[in-house]
C-alpha cells in the first residue's frame, strides 16, 4: 500500500464515525491571530496572572454554569493567550459569567478569571462585538447608563427597559411576579436619584481616560509577569 | 463603636425587608448606626462591565464620604449589609492598595468633586458585626423566642465570602450558623452554602438562572431543613421569589421558607414581625411560626 492509500483509508470514515470525528470548527491560519490581545485582557485589573495558566481545568470544574458555555473558562483562558479575538468576545461565555468567584478562589494559579471575564466583556463592549440581542449585555449597559446620570439603580425601570430592548414578551411574562413585589412594596417605577448627581456625572466622566486598557505592549511589567 | 450603614439600591427595593430586619435586629442588640449621606450605587456587577476606572471611582466615592462623615470618629467601619456592595466596596480598597499608579488618579479624581480618600475605613458585613464585635454569647443572652425544633439551612452566597473571606472560610463558612445556634435552633450541614443561585441570569437568561436556584432549593429539601437563610438581596430574591416559576419548569415542589438571616434573627430576639418586614414576603413563613409555637411543620 503506498502512502497516499493509507492515509485515505485512515480517513476513510463512515457516516456514524464522521460526525463525531469531523472538525467543524473552521480553522484558522497564525496570521489571522491576534496577539497583541492577549497582553491587553492581561494589563487590565487583576489580569496579570493570565499567562501563568496550567490548562488544569479547575475553573471549569468550579463554574456552575460551564455547561451551557460554548467555551468552558479553561478553553476561554487558553483561546484568549493564543489571539482567538474573534471567538472569544462573540461567545456565550462572557455573557453567561455570574461573577460568582468559583473559578479565581479555586484557581491553583492564582489567575484572577472572574476578573478576566470582565476585561472580555469591556472589550466585547468597546469592539462591538456583544450580543445585540442578549439581555446580559444591554442589562449592563443600561445599568450602567442610569447610574451615571442618577447615581443610583432604579431595579423597575432598568428591568422594564431591557425586556422593551430584547424580548417585550419578557415582560408580559414577568408581570405577575412585578405586580407581587409592587403590592408588598418590593419595586416601582420611580427613578431614585443621588442629591449631587451632577457632581457624580462630572466625576465618572473625569476618568474617562482608559489608560488601564491602552497598556504598552511591551512593559517591563508584562514581561515579567509572562516569566512566571 | 458607632457604624456608618451603607445600604446600597436593592436593600431600598427589591430588599426592602433586608433593610426593615436589620435596622431592627441593630436596634435591639444595643448597635449605634447612621445611615451614608448621599451614597451611591456600588456598581454591581454591571459597571465592571462596561468600564473598569467608573467602577472603581463609584464605589471610592462611598467609602470618602463615610470617612468625611465620620471624620470625627476614631475608626470608620462601614457596614455593607447586600454582597454585592460589601465586595465591591473591598474590591475597590485592594485593587486601589496594591495599584498605586490607578490610587493616584482615582484620589486626584474625587479631589476635584470635593472628597479625600484616605482609604481608612473598613468594610463589614452584618453578620462579622454580629459574631466579631457583638458575639454569641450576647446574643445568646438576649433571645427571648428560642429557635428550637427549626432546621436552619445557611446560604451565604457567592459574594459574602468570595473572592475576599475576612471573616469567614470561603468553601464551608459557618459564622451564620454559629448565630442561629447561639439563637438556638438546629443548623444543617450541607454543601451548597455558596453556591450561585443564578444571580442577575434570573433576569436575562433564565434557562440558566432557574436550575441552579433548584439545584439549592432541593437540597435544602432533601437535608429535611424548614428555612432557608440569605444574606444577599439577589439570593433571597431569587430563591423566593422563583419558587413557583422552578416547580412549573422542573414539575417539583421546592416549596420551602426563603428569609433574610436578619428577620430570623429578629424573630428570636421577639421583635415583632411587621417590623422585621415578614409581611413583605412573597409567602408567610407557615412552616417557621408553626414550629416557633411548638406544632409540625406543614410541609416537608
Amino acid at each position: 500500500m503506498d502512502k497516499k492509500s493509507v492515509f485515505a483509508e485512515s480517513f476513510a470514515l463512515d457516516n456514524a464515525a464522521k460526525d463525531i470525528v469531523e472538525i467543524r470548527r473552521r480553522i484558522k491560519y497564525e496570521s489571522e491571530l491576534d496577539k497583541s490581545f492577549r497582553d491587553k485582557i492581561a494589563k487590565s485589573a487583576h489580569g496579570e496572572k493570565l499567562y501563568g495558566c496550567i490548562q488544569c481545568g479547575t475553573c471549569s470544574a468550579a463554574c456552575p454554569v460551564s455547561h451551557y458555555m460554548d467555551y468552558t473558562p479553561r478553553k476561554i483562558i487558553q483561546m484568549v493567550r493564543e489571539g482567538f479575538k474573534e471567538e472569544v468576545l462573540t461567545s456565550s461565555t462572557v455573557w453567561l459569567c455570574a461573577s460568582c468567584y468559583a473559578c479565581t478562589v479555586e484557581c491553583p494559579k492564582g489567575i484572577k478569571i472572574t476578573d478576566v471575564m470582565y476585561a472580555l466583556k469591556r472589550e466585547s463592549i468597546l469592539g462591538n462585538y456583544y450580543p445585540k440581542k442578549s439581555p446580559a449585555s444591554i442589562l449592563a449597559n443600561n445599568f450602567f447608563n442610569q447610574v451615571l446620570n442618577n447615581g443610583r439603580n432604579s431595579e423597575g425601570p432598568l428591568l422594564v427597559k431591557m425586556y422593551l430592548k430584547t424580548n417585550p414578551f419578557m415582560l408580559f411574562k414577568n408581570m405577575a411576579l412585578g405586580f407581587k413585589l409592587w403590592i408588598r412594596g418590593r419595586i416601582s417605577l420611580k427613578t431614585e436619584r443621588i442629591k449631587d448627581k451632577k457632581a457624580l456625572k462630572k466625576l465618572l466622566q473625569s476618568v474617562e481616560d482608559k489608560s488601564i486598557y491602552k497598556a504598552e505592549v511591551n512593559s517591563p511589567a508584562l514581561k515579567e509577569a509572562s516569566a512566571v | 463603636m458607632k457604624y456608618i450603614y451603607y445600604p446600597g439600591c436593592s436593600l431600598k427595593s427589591t430588599g426592602k425587608l433586608y433593610e426593615e430586619s436589620l435596622l431592627a435586629v441593630f436596634d435591639a442588640l444595643g448597635i449605634e448606626y447612621e445611615e451614608l449621606k448621599d451614597w451611591n450605587c456600588c456598581g454591581a456587577t454591571a459597571y465592571m462591565a462596561v468600564d473598569e476606572k467608573k467602577a472603581f471611582v463609584l464605589a471610592a466615592r462611598n467609602i470618602a464620604l463615610a470617612e468625611q462623615q465620620f471624620k470625627d470618629e476614631e475608626e470608620v467601619n462601614i457596614v455593607a449589609p447586600c454582597s454585592a456592595c460589601y465586595m465591591i466596596l473591598l474590591k475597590t480598597q485592594k485593587f486601589l492598595e496594591d495599584n498605586p499608579e490607578d490610587m493616584a488618579v482615582i484620589k486626584a479624581a474625587l479631589k476635584e468633586s470635593g472628597l479625600d480618600y484616605k482609604a481608612k475605613a473598613k468594610i463589614r458585613h452584618p453578620i462579622d458585626v454580629f459574631i466579631n464585635d457583638i458575639g454569641e454569647q450576647e446574643i445568646a443572652k438576649r433571645i427571648t423566642k428560642p429557635l428550637k425544633g427549626i432546621r436552619v439551612a445557611s446560604y451565604y452566597g457567592c459574594q459574602t465570602v468570595r473572592p475576599y473571606s475576612t471573616f469567614d472560610d470561603q468553601r464551608n463558612p459557618v459564622t451564620m450558623d454559629k448565630l442561629f445556634k447561639a439563637a438556638g435552633a438546629e443548623v444543617v450541614d450541607w454543601t451548597m452554602k455558596t453556591r450561585c443561585c443564578g444571580a442577575s441570569l434570573t433576569g436575562t437568561i433564565q434557562e440558566v438562572a432557574l436550575p441552579l436556584s433548584y439545584i439549592i432549593l432541593h437540597e435544602a429539601k432533601k437535608r429535611r431543613a424548614d428555612v432557608v437563610t440569605t444574606a444577599c438581596s439577589l439570593c433571597q430574591f431569587n430563591l423566593e421569589c422563583y419558587q413557583t416559576n422552578i416547580d412549573k419548569k422542573f414539575k417539583t415542589d421546592t416549596k420551602i421558607d426563603v428569609i433574610y438571616f436578619t428577620q430570623l434573627l429578629g424573630l428570636a430576639l421577639g421583635l415583632e414581625p411587621k417590623k422585621l418586614g415578614i409581611n413583605r414576603l412573597f409567602a408567610k413563613p407557615e412552616n417557621l411560626f408553626r414550629i416557633m409555637e411548638g406544632g409540625k411543620p406543614v410541609y416537608v
